[in-house]
């Protein structure tokens, strides 16, 4: 056997260390432990059907109107309707400007309570539903008012 | 043999003219969105320099009274010595800590440090000044804020973002006329009723007058002084012929901290 150096100097043989793995109950006993941990969220949700979300446009205000029509097309709204509401809270706080034309040209005053929830005044219903199911927290009702649940406590008195 | 250095520098500088040019002419082309589709408004309330005379001479204590009720009213201000629920009562020291106003009465010495004397007319002794933002021209909270949540208007109105606003409180520590408010907790049990067309504030957020912009983009006169009776005088001081300017030119007026150079304007008849 050819002789084994290191820096400390010239050895004849290379060490050797016994191949074997300590502790095996404990190692194994936490790596189970760790991939059960880990893949907890997907093996108990398995399985389990969460309803995809059912918006409802069930509102008086959008009952009673002949063209059912968003200010803007459905698919623009649902997609954009964030960036739309960023934009109006820019126009309106630096610009001072309150009012809104979509592409076809009708005019709309840009607010979140009284334009958006003027015709969709069932938050719960309407704006939650899809937001706990994609779990997005938009932080908007922090400040601004929802009306509607004094319109439903007036109702009930 | 290629290309010689000149050459070379030649040709790049007319690729990158060209490159430069073309992106530019490519996005003025380029389909996308129309962007002059915002028209202005019906007959908003517009003037190239709002401004407030206080006719200290009109202004009782009722009156004062009734204005800032209307103005915290409609700006869903808290009164944190009159919680909804019992439940949510505060301690006084709480209260004086934690309170909250876009617009209070004060009297002259604290109101007008510098102008004051040992000894003064009695009258002014025992008069409530009304105070409010002064919309400064020259707003020391503008130029302190972090985030530009405090920005000036063209017509002079110091208005606030509330969206931007981090809390850091420097244009409360900027602001030498006590105008800002911090909100230490959430205000909504302390708001008695929510009036609807107003959003209320979240904890961190700092807040204060701001004219009634709201009021003012539907014509309407700031609710102060609508209630006011004639005491607040509000308009345009570039207009010669406006009510401020007006009472200006018929009578003195005082100005509060003057001196800080931060030009007030919020005028007083005393």
């Amino acid at each position: 056997m050819a002789d084994y150096k290191n820096e400390f100097g010239v050895f004849a043989e290379r060490p050797t260390v016994e191949k074997k793995l300590y502790n095996k109950l404990a190692v194994f006993l936490g790596l189970t432990a760790f991939i059960v941990l880990a893949t907890f969220p997907l093996w108990s949700n398995a399985g389990r059907t969460i309803p995809p979300p059912q918006p409802s446009l069930d509102t008086p205000t959008i009952k009673g109107l002949t063209d059912k029509q968003c200010v803007l097309p459905v698919e623009e709204i649902r997609a954009v309707h964030m960036k739309l509401l960023i934009d109006w809270r820019e126009q309106v706080v630096r610009t001072g400007n309150r009012v809104w034309v979509n592409p076809q040209g009708k005019k709309f005053e840009p607010s979140l309570t009284n334009t958006c929830l003027g015709c969709h005044s069932n938050k719960a219903q309407f704006c939650d539903q899809c937001h706990n199911y994609v779990a997005a927290v938009p932080n908007c009702w922090g400040c601004h008012l929802d009306k509607s649940p004094k319109v439903a406590q007036a109702e009930v008195k | 043999m290629g290309i010689n250095r000149r050459d070379f520098v030649k040709l790049a500088g007319l690729s990158a003219l060209f490159g430069l040019g073309g992106k530019a002419g490519w996005e003025l082309l380029a389909p996308g969105q129309v962007e002059a589709q915002i028209k202005a408004q019906g007959k908003p309330l517009t003037a190239k320099r709002w401004a407030m005379v206080v006719d200290m001479r009109k202004l009782d204590d009722a009156t004062a009274a009734r204005c800032i009720e209307a103005c915290h009213k409609i700006h869903n201000v808290p009164d944190y010595t009159k919680p909804v629920n019992p439940k949510d009562a505060l301690t006084p020291e709480q209260i004086v800590r934690w309170e909250v106003k876009w617009i209070w009465t004060d009297h002259f010495h604290n109101a007008f440090p510098g102008f004051d004397q040992p000894y003064m007319q009695e009258r002014l002794e025992h008069l409530n000044f009304l105070c409010l933002c002064n919309h400064c021209e020259n707003p020391p909270c503008v130029r302190v804020c972090p985030t530009k949540a405090t920005f000036r208007r063209d017509d002079g109105i110091v208005m606030m973002d509330m969206h931007r606003c981090i809390g850091c409180r420097f244009c409360m520590a900027g602001c030498p006329f006590g105008a800002r408010s911090f909100n230490w907790r959430d205000p909504r049990p302390f708001i008695k009723e929510e009036y609807p067309d107003y959003p209320t504030r979240e904890p961190g957020m700092v807040e204060k007058c701001d004219f009634c912009v709201k009021l003012l983009a539907k014509g309407q006169l700031p609710a102060c002084v609508t209630e006011s009776k004639g005491a607040l005088i509000f308009g345009d001081l570039a207009d010669a012929k406006s009510g401020p300017r007006e009472a200006l030119k018929a009578h003195y007026t005082i100005r509060r901290k003057p001196h800080l150079g931060t030009n007030p304007q919020v005028y007083y008849i005393v």
